[in-house]
């Protein structure tokens, strides 16, 4: 059967923009002409920038969107050339993709999977994008790349920490750079070790939802395998904004460690109430009472303001990383838009480029070709020290950060500081691990 | 029992926010007939108010200190709030920290502004139409204050916080003879507590014992037999507006400690605040104060580890699930009116 | 013809003739040139008009004939895709069986909820329709995960059972069909330098959007469709009469719930997802929005409000500020800096914002919607016998 195909947009805009226009109606069947799905034609190509511009996520979106941004102007030859120029491999020249020029669309996901997919289907579908990339969330980062796969593009995740996403819902078209609820629970866990002992109590409070409930199960293995015992884990709504009935019953429970499994608004809100019952200030089972984090980025701090302060939590980069790859990307970065990037935007910023590599090394934007270069790449010099996509589910494996909140910010930024780089021995597992089961990455569609 | 108690303090403040949410629609309903979908708009610019004060306060000029480098390896700037120069770094510091609370002066003008404008430029004009127009044109409004408000605050919560001397928690336990530690609370949610009872208090005081709380009333009972009397009560009903503006705002305004406020709060509260409404009654200010408390401490007993262990997910629908109960038993609501926004 | 009176007659020919020329009619603008961000004639939005169609049709069937507004539709949209999509998991992938079974099961759920909440009136029954629909989005969120794929949603993947299906050959996915014809497929037509597109799914799902639309004339015009316009203008005097209106507005809870379970079927059959949200309580309001804001009562009002609003959720919100420099490159730098300054909230990631205020500009001067707008355009093309003419899209009251 006959798929779906847009192979002749790429002509037909560059023909129509050079005024040749054909005279004559010509009428056929697309199928034929393509060797995959999208397959740019004129001097140029087109990939989509799938993000959340509207809803609770926008702003995280908006940094993405700059990454993209900067990205292109740097695959365009443009700029400074930002961690083009760290990157280990040199295949990319600043003349495009394989020589054609990179342009781009951009769309608003909302931060639903509904949403997302309609707006990743037009940029397949309407603007003939070869490759989709962004998200904020798991939910969306499962649907688009479901749907990539469908299509027969490539799917480079944005901010997607569940395990899911590589996990029991991997595809074979899509790629998560970004680090996972695992390698949270692993990294974090002898850290907290190191600073509050072995011997503690854990109370969870978990967003009721799949990403809340693979880092419950991270986090919880991993301290416990250390000695900490968990007292209650207990689910939360996701549109629950006053977390004050949940935590109120923590004291009573005898736990001296809460760990807030929330995301986004969620965590703002659970860690402003928790401080504000003044948890940090008590004392239980003779211990100071703590807080973690799991996953911590730099734009819920600042909406948590003064109550991140000596929080423990992991991210996947930090601009206050002092490689040359993150200096670089944090130079370019700064410069253009006048404040440092987010973990978001550098996620983004990468999974752009490692794209734009895996075409010029494949020679082919063919998805099967990319896929394959990809697939089992190793490079070093983009920020997170030496990193593996690894073949069996597309995740990359790097080193993780544990930041925490810093006491003393000099500026609106300066809200984490790194504690400790966990090596990436500490974080891998094996493909088949049993929080990653389930799922089958299939093979390369290349859709036509 | 203390786990008992402690809800019971938790819902009674839940409830305090969802009641004061509730008043204010209920007014609306009430004096004017309409359903006001932007009334979660208008509790979100009252918090927004207080963020708007304290960045009017921190209002800043930099200056450039060459001993410490920025990020990108540059003189840092450092932003210096005028309030320093004027008052002297301390006593800067010490009004900056009362922000929130000096801001409900700030906020009373501009959400009683606010609610005039909104009612005599839009809302007047919709008296007479169907409620599905109503909701059409206050749910447009919502979302363009709410798209305003995003476009130039930013779509992240803006952390508020309360002046230090609120900071921690009142350890209700050992004043009830509890172990300490087991009945915490913190204090800025007792301030809100009382300051709900107060704005409550004030709202039906002010119906119950003013002439012009009496004429309200009556209009609300019979528009068209006092305005026969030739009492001008469409500039009531303007005012009774505002003054529902203002109770949103307020509890906006008080509300942003709690959670750091941002563009969409509004929009979440919307619904829940409409479920309060109606549960306790159309067009009965008792009603939507008892509804409110009632919808408080049930949702904090189904958030308890022992509920949840024997009922999963009772914490998500429990506010529905009582709702619906509550209206099959009792047609009208807890206190509601016959005939008001049955058809 | 086929039971029909003249001018519905036409009006059925006329929404025909749009929906089967829409790749053209959406497709005005050549591709390559600055206005072709305005086309829409690509698949997916072209798909998403007719379904979102279908969904305020059967909505307007209880709303604009029986005047209760109900606020948690979007659940049975999201029961009927649940079905819809274990259906091709279990069964096959073809979209026959998903869509019947999603239109069974929306109607089953919707006689619960209809049951339920036709026992009260007016707001009271709004806020008893959405503590359903907000408490089925909140269980298949969370507590429904095994069921639902919780937040994640549910997607067809290789393992699917699909009984009645063969196995897939190796490297082959499954994909929604109906009877091999594959939903994805299309053709192509460039004529000059425009690109056409047809395709399949949009075809299917176009047929049954006008097979749902006669039946929305025929229910409109019954004696059914009229004791429900007598429930809307007065219902004590129907209870003097001695009839009980409960049975009919029941009926037309489980109709229209039965559209959104068939809209819902359809939305997987085009493109195999489903995830919660399609079931929270902005989803219900959008369908409420497009009804009142095409014009409630009317017969094609809802399409159009539909149709309005995913254009501008879809089209809008991709414009960015280079494609804007791009349009306005012809003009002065400072003039250019100054439009684009003056344009930029309103679109991309401010698409909420214009929406926002067409939905107060439209509801403020068209109060019939956007029909009314036609009527008056009409009216000013025609003169006088424009009113006969537009009598038949009048709401119903």
């Amino acid at each position: 059967m006959s798929t779906s195909n847009f192979t002749r947009r790429g002509v037909l805009k560059t023909s129509a923009l050079a005024g040749a226009g054909v005279a004559l109606p010509t009428i056929f069947t697309a199928s034929s002409a393509a060797a995959y799905m999208n397959e740019p034609k004129g001097s140029t190509v087109t990939l989509g920038f799938n993000v959340p511009q509207s809803g609770p996520y926008a702003d995280e979106g908006a940094d993405e969107l700059r990454a993209y941004e900067l990205a292109v102007e740097h695959l365009n030859g443009g700029g400074d050339g930002g961690l083009m120029n760290t990157f280990s491999s040199k295949a990319l020249k600043g003349n495009g993709i394989l020589g054609k020029k990179v342009e781009y669309v951009t769309g608003d996901t909302q931060t639903k999977s509904d949403a997302a997919r309609a707006s990743a289907k037009s940029m397949i579908e309407k603007d003939g994008a070869v490759m989709i990339t962004g998200g904020s969330s798991s939910g969306v980062a499962v649907a688009v790349q479901a749907l990539c796969q469908e299509a027969g593009v490539i799917f480079m995740a944005g901010l997607t920490h569940s395990n899911d996403t590589t996990g029991k819902d991997k595809k074979a078209n899509g790629f998560r750079h970004f680090f996972n609820s695992y390698m949270s629970g692993a990294a974090l866990a002898p850290v907290l070790q190191k600073m509050y002992g072995s011997d503690r109590k854990a109370y969870h409070l978990t967003a009721d939802y799949n990403w809340g409930y693979t880092t419950e199960e991270a986090v919880k293995s991993s301290t416990e395998a250390m000695g900490w015992e968990t007292v209650n884990a207990v689910k939360t709504p996701l549109t629950q904004t006053d977390f004050s009935s949940y935590i109120a019953p923590v004291l009573q429970s005898g736990a001296d460690v809460l760990v807030l499994n929330h995301y986004g608004g969620n965590m703002v809100n659970s860690l402003t109430n928790a401080v504000q019952f003044g948890l940090r200030d008590k004392q239980v089972n003779g211990k100071n009472f703590e807080i973690v984090v799991p996953l911590y980025s730099r734009l819920m701090a600042k909406g948590a303001g003064a109550n991140v302060k000596g929080i423990f939590g992991s991210t996947n980069w930090h601009w206050s990383l002092t490689d040359e790859g993150s200096k670089a990307f944090v130079k370019s970065f700064g410069e253009k838009y006048g404040f440092p990037p987010s973990q978001a935007a550098h996620t983004c910023y990468v999974q752009a480029l490692l794209y734009a590599d895996a075409c010029e090394r494949a020679g082919t934007f063919n998805p099967c070709g990319v896929v394959e270069a990809l697939e089992g790449f190793e490079f070093d010099g983009m920020g997170n020290g030496k990193t593996l996509y690894r073949a069996e589910d597309h995740q990359c494996f790097k080193d993780v950060l544990v930041v925490k909140g810093k006491e003393n910010p000099t500026s609106e930024f300066d809200l984490l500081e790194i504690v400790e780089v966990t090596p990436v021995e500490q974080v891998t597992y094996a493909p088949d691990h049993p929080q990653m089961a389930g799922g089958e990455l299939g093979t390369c569609n290349p859709g036509a | 029992m203390d786990a008992i108690v402690l809800q019971i303090l938790n819902g009674l403040d839940k409830g305090s926010a969802y009641a004061l949410i509730a008043l204010g629609l209920t007014l609306i309903f009430g004096t004017l007939g309409v359903v006001n979908f932007a009334h979660g708009a208008l509790f979100m610019i009252g918090a927004f108010c207080a963020v708007t004060f304290s960045r009017i306060l921190t209002w800043s000029h930099t200056v450039i200190d060459e001993t410490k480098k920025d990020f990108l390896g540059n003189p840092l700037k450092v932003e210096v709030p005028h309030i320093y120069d004027l008052f002297g770094q301390a006593t800067g510091d010490a009004i900056i920290d009362w922000a929130v609370p000096l801001s409900i002066l700030f906020s009373i003008p501009v959400m009683l502004f606010v609610g005039y404008a909104m009612e005599r430029g839009l809302i007047k004009h919709f008296y007479k139409r169907p409620h599905a127009d109503q909701i059409l044109v206050t749910f447009g409004l919502a979302i363009v204050l709410q798209e305003i408000i995003k476009y130039y605050y930013g779509a992240n919560p803006i952390p508020t916080p309360a002046p230090a001397v609120f900071a921690g928690s009142f350890d209700f336990g050992a004043l009830l003879g509890f172990d300490p530690n087991t009945i915490i609370y913190p204090y800025w949610r007792l301030v809100y507590f009382a300051f709900a009872a107060l704005i409550i208090g004030a709202v039906f005081a002010f119906l119950q014992f003013t002439t012009f709380g009496m004429v309200v009333r009556a209009g609300m009972a019979d528009r068209e037999t006092v305005g026969l009397l030739g009492i001008n009560i469409d500039k009531r009903f303007t005012i009774m507006f505002g003054i529902a503006a203002a109770v949103a705002g307020l509890a906006g305004v008080m509300y942003a400690p709690i959670n750091s406020p941002n563009y969409h709060m509004g929009m979440d509260f919307l619904v829940l605040s409409f479920v309060v409404v109606v549960v306790g009654g159309m067009g009965s200010l008792p009603g939507a104060v008892l509804a409110g408390f009632l919808l408080g401490i049930l949702e904090s007993f189904a958030s308890m580890a022992i509920v949840l262990d024997t009922l999963p997910g009772l914490n998500q629908i429990i506010i529905y699930l009582v709702a619906i109960i509550i209206l099959l038993t009792r047609p009208r609501g807890l206190m509601g009116r016959k005939g008001v926004m049955e058809d | 013809m086929l039971g029909l009176d003249k001018k519905d007659y036409t009006l059925l020919l006329i929404v025909a003739g749009l929906t089967m020329l829409a790749p053209f009619i959406l497709n005005p603008f050549p591709e390559g040139s600055g206005l072709a961000q305005f086309n829409a004639g690509y698949p997916d939005l072209m798909q998403r008009f007719v379904i979102f169609g279908i969904f305020a049709i059967g909505f307007n069937i209880l709303f604009g004939l029986t005047g209760y507004l109900s606020f948690g539709h979007a659940a049975f949209l999201g029961v009927g895709s649940y079905a819809a999509i274990w259906m091709m998991k279990l069964l096959t992938t073809n979209v026959i069986p998903a869509m019947v079974m999603a239109v069974i099961i929306a109607g089953l759920f919707a006689l619960i909820v209809g049951y339920v909440s036709l026992r009260r009136s007016g707001i009271y029954f709004s806020i008893l329709t959405l503590a359903f629909a907000q408490m089925s989005f909140a269980m298949a969120y969370s507590v429904l995960t095994p069921l639902t794929g919780g937040e994640t949603g549910l997607q067809l993947k290789i393992a699917d059972a699909r009984i009645l299906d063969g196995a897939l050959e190796a490297g082959e996915q499954a994909r929604a069909n109906l009877f091999g014809l594959n939903m994805s497929s299309s053709y192509e037509m460039s004529v000059g330098s425009w690109l056409f597109t047809f395709n399949t799914g949009y075809y299917i799902a176009a047929l049954v959007m006008l097979a749902s639309f006669y039946l929305a004339i025929r229910i409109f015009r019954s004696p059914f469709g009229l004791m429900l316009r007598a429930v809307k203008s007065n219902q004590n005097r129907l209870n003097y009469t001695g009839l009980n209106p409960r049975p009919y507005t029941l009926a037309a809870f489980v109709i229209s719930g039965m559209y959104a379970g068939l809209a819902g079927g359809l939305m997987v059959a085009m493109d195999t997802q489903v995830g919660p949200e399609r079931m929270f309580w902005t989803a219900s309001g959008e369908v409420v929005l497009m009804t009142i804001l095409g014009g409630a009562g009317t017969l094609i009002g809802p399409v159009l409000g539909a149709g309005l609003i995913k254009y501008m959720e879809n089209i809008l919100s991709k414009i960015n500020k280079d494609i804007l420099h791009q349009w306005f490159a012809f003009l002065p730098d400072g003039l250019e800096d100054f439009i684009i300054t003056l344009v930029y909230p309103f679109i991309g990631k401010g698409w909420h914002l214009t929406l926002g205020i067409i939905f107060m500009m439209v509801v403020i001067f068209l109060p019939g919607g956007l029909v009314e707008g036609g009527q008056r355009i009409a009216k000013l093309f025609k003169g006088k016998d424009a009113d006969e003419d537009g009598a038949q899209t009048k709401p119903a009251e």
